[in-house]
């Protein structure tokens, strides 16, 4: 067990050498300094308060998707819908803030509602693309796949048509609301809610304990791993998955919620910004567990804020974050199927 | 093509599959294998057909010593099998599935290929349409085609697994008349069956397998009794029945017909009474899965009444069942009936279903040691249930077996266990019929059938027999009728009760 133990942390080790050699290649070959290329995302992920401040804002939705994907992954399902259902949620909170924002309700309700909406938007989009898997036998990857692409042809149509800025359309989004309609935050500048903050990390919490020490958290385990002996132990097969479903787009809804109230203030075309993807790498890299996800999940959102500064100083392209992460998963992922190897399971017939 | 085998070996773990077969198989002749399932005929064929190597043991060819290291070194060498599902690919044509796996250049000839086709089928009467989807033929069809493509290929060995299931009568003898033919033509047929009456009609010799021996060979003209003592006799103190005497009926079958992929069962009437045993015996696939199956709501009828007691609960599902005190032990443990990866803990806070949100692992971990020690399973609560025994993995399903039962339902209950753990699994079943439970359990070993059940549902090919009271049954008897012999006296018998 020790000697396993050992090992185990020893390829996780080489996984992360392996993913920043690979990362110092393409730097090399894109004829950038490695070091200082390394030393700005550093810097521009912790250099000041201001940009640890927005990785935290970077961190809240990241949180949330990865929570929720957690308890589709546990299901066994692959969610890659979930870029949608952020979406969907973004379109719903700005919805219900448009049809209230004349009303002369109290404005923190007016806000609880929207996000409450979105809430219900993501858990829509999530339940199509599970129903879509139990009653069409559409796999949830392919149904996913597709509703990503209405969810952003809607999301555009909604911009450009209906909900479009006075005098003309454009691609930075609808009209921005007042701000009594904003998600409060930290400071007048700061674009960091302390409730989405909160929110996010109870999201996290709650998941490993629905995950770790619930009735419905077995279920759901025993469906995702073999979904004929669960039912024949009983467990209802179907609704497990539909509700692992529904939760996901829920944390998903609440996420693009959160880009509306307390980031854009507006519907924006990239209103899901790649945070649906993200968390599923993240999820991986985490093994599928809560407790990992939450400081993964922080690692790349530093990852991403400090990239910005790139083009700027370095005339790189910020998506030098992007290789990094994708690098680390993917060798982390190889280094699984080495161990796997090596214990002897898995060898290729 | 001559082919001698010179001392095969193969052992899977503990299971010796092949223990020291020699065989030789003359050019020109139709070599018939027989045994039950497990008999290591199947391991056999694979090992002549490159699908798995020999830990030791020689293949001779036309008297030189080879070694098959893949199927398409076998095909190269001319040993082409078919196999009991044709390893074709429905969705294709049937000219491109015929050139599929042909080496060549990049281009097929598709023109040549189609003519040689025509010549071919032609040649055997077969009736097929090259420009046919192959998903569009029967299953005898396919064989067809399967057997085209090897001969096409060049196959000089047609080795053949069970290539009379599910198949038509006059297919059947479509397919006889071509293997006659071929080897006529100097073909080597080696004709895997467990069917006494296809081995007798076709094979001009026969080799009997039993637990991985070859245990005797005949020549026409065949003795039936004899085949079936060697397929099935082995010695075996009987212990005496026990048989609680049944109470009201728990399951009735009404009528009951089911199809399943190759098989269909019509019509099948019977009733399992509290404190009853009903052994389903027949060869694998032969229909008694799809029927217990149906039993447990897992596969709906398309006619008849299923009840349990009172209650009809024909086309209801298998919770549905289990809510009527029905349970469903499935053959593949692992695969269909604990969960890899779960710890034997959390399989029983599962299957007690227990309310409220919070799990109390105390409890559970107190349930778990209970059942544990109740049942003698060599495990912890937080082992993983993956790292048990075969034997101990059994012992786990009826550990989670709710406490109170009506209908216990079980597919080989004991396939893989020694003899501790059989009598011990058996003597735990026991005591739930004596609870008043009914128990209905496949298995392929027909000495438990013989030795555990009341009564015996006989299968072949899907036809089922009447339930046949067990203390009338020899071993011989079962195995004739498993192997499709004796069932027309059945059914005169039957006509003269009534």
């Amino acid at each position: 067990m020790a000697k396993t133990r050992s090992s185990n942390a020893l390829l996780q080790g080489a996984a992360i050498v392996l993913a920043v050699l690979l990362t110092t290649l393409v730097l090399l070959a894109a004829k950038a300094p490695p070091f200082a290329a390394y030393a700005n995302i550093v810097l521009g992920a912790v250099g000041s308060w201001d940009v640890a401040a927005n990785v935290l804002v970077s961190w809240v939705p990241l949180l949330l998707v990865t929570a929720g994907l957690l308890i589709t992954f546990t299901a066994g399902l692959w969610n890659i819908g979930i870029e949608g259902q952020i979406t969907l949620g973004a379109i719903f909170t700005t919805w219900m803030l448009r049809g209230l924002q004349a009303s002369g309700l109290d404005p923190s309700l007016i806000i609880s509602m929207s996000i409450l909406a979105g809430m219900a938007g993501g858990a829509l989009w999530a339940l199509l693309a599970g129903a879509l898997k139990t009653f069409g036998g559409v796999n949830e990857i392919f149904g996913g796949l597709g509703l990503n692409f209405v969810a952003s042809a809607l999301n555009l149509w909604l911009i450009f048509g209906p909900w479009k800025r006075p005098g003309v359309a454009s691609m930075s989004g609808t009209v921005p609301f007042a701000p009594s309609l904003w998600l409060p935050t930290l400071t007048e500048q700061s674009r960091l809610s302390p409730s989405a903050l909160v929110i996010a990390l109870l999201a996290i919490v709650l998941v490993y304990l629905l995950l770790k020490g619930t009735y419905f958290g077995l279920r759901l385990k025993a469906v995702g791993k073999n979904p004929n002996s669960a039912y024949l132990l009983g467990v209802p097969t179907w609704q497990h998955m539909m509700i692992s479903f529904a939760l996901c787009g829920i944390f998903a809804g609440l996420a693009g919620a959160v880009q509306v109230t307390s980031v854009y203030h507006r519907l924006i075309p990239s209103i899901s910004s790649g945070y649906g993807y993200l968390g599923l790498m993240v999820a991986m890299l985490a093994g599928f567990n809560a407790a990992v996800a939450a400081p993964v999940a922080l690692f790349f959102a530093a990852l991403n804020v400090g990239s910005i500064q790139l083009p700027i100083v370095l005339r790189q392209d910020s998506s030098l974050a992007g290789v990094l992460q994708g690098t680390l998963v993917l060798f982390v992922l190889l280094m699984q199927g080495v161990r796997e190897r090596l214990a002897g399971k898995g060898l290729p017939q | 093509m001559q082919i001698e085998l010179r001392d095969i070996r193969k052992t899977f773990g503990s299971v010796r599959a092949n223990a020291g077969i020699s065989l030789l198989i003359p050019p020109a002749s139709i070599q018939g294998i027989l045994g039950e399932n497990g008999a290591g005929k199947s391991t056999l064929m694979k090992i002549l057909s490159g699908f798995i190597l020999p830990d030791s043991g020689d293949i001779i060819m036309d008297g030189s010593r080879v070694v098959i290291h893949s199927p398409a070194d076998a095909i190269r060498r001319g040993v082409g099998m078919l196999h009991q599902d044709p390893l074709d690919f429905p969705p294709l044509k049937i000219l491109d599935d015929f050139i599929l796996g042909r080496r060549g250049a990049v281009f097929p000839d598709r023109r040549k290929a189609a003519r040689e086709f025509r010549q071919l089928a032609a040649q055997f009467d077969f009736d097929l349409d090259s420009e046919a989807y192959v998903d569009t033929l029967t299953v005898g069809e396919r064989q067809q085609l399967e057997i085209l493509r090897l001969l096409w290929f060049g196959a000089g060995v047609l080795i053949l697994d069970e290539p009379t299931t599910g198949i038509s009568q006059p297919q059947k003898e479509k397919l006889f008349a071509t293997l006659r033919k071929l080897a006529d033509q100097g073909m080597t047929i080696i004709f895997v069956s467990h069917k006494l009456e296809d081995v007798e009609l076709l094979c001009s010799r026969v080799a009997v397998f039993r637990q991985g021996e070859l245990v005797g060979s005949a020549e026409p003209p065949y003795e039936t009794k004899s085949l079936v003592r060697m397929m099935f006799s082995r010695d075996l103190a009987f212990t005496g029945r026990t048989s609680v005497p049944p109470g009201g009926p728990i399951l009735s079958l009404r009528g009951v017909s089911l199809e399943a992929l190759r098989l269909q069962i019509r019509d099948v009437s019977f009733e399992a009474r509290a404190g009853e045993v009903i052994g389903l015996a027949g060869m694998e696939g032969s229909g008694q899965s799809v029927l217990l199956s149906a039993c447990a709501g897992l596969a709906q009828p398309v006619s008849g009444r299923v009840r349990l007691g009172e209650n009809d609960v024909t086309g209801l599902s298998y919770h549905a069942f289990m809510k009527r005190g029905v349970a469903y032990l499935p053959a593949a443990r692992l695969e269909q009936g604990l969960v890899a990866g779960l710890s034997l803990a959390d399989h029983f806070i599962l299957s007690e279903g227990v309310g409220g949100i919070f799990i109390d692992r105390g409890r559970a971990q107190d349930l778990a040691s209970d059942r544990i020690r109740t049942y003698n399973i060599k495990g912890a609560p937080s082992h993983q249930v993956e790292s048990l025994s075969g034997g101990n993995q059994q012992r786990m399903l009826l550990a989670l077996l709710k406490e109170s039962l009506s209908l216990i339902l079980l597919e080989h209950p004991t396939r893989g266990l020694d003899i501790e753990s059989t009598l011990y699994i058996w003597s735990k079943l026991r005591e739930r019929c004596a609870q008043g439970a009914a128990i209905v359990f496949i298995s392929a070993d027909l000495d438990e059938v013989l030795q555990y059940s009341d009564r015996v549902l006989v299968f072949f090919s899907g036809r089922v027999s009447p339930p046949l009271p067990a203390e009338g049954l020899s071993v011989e008897k079962l195995g004739g009728l498993i192997g499709g012999k004796g069932w027309d006296v059945l059914a005169s018998a039957a006509v003269a009760h009534g």
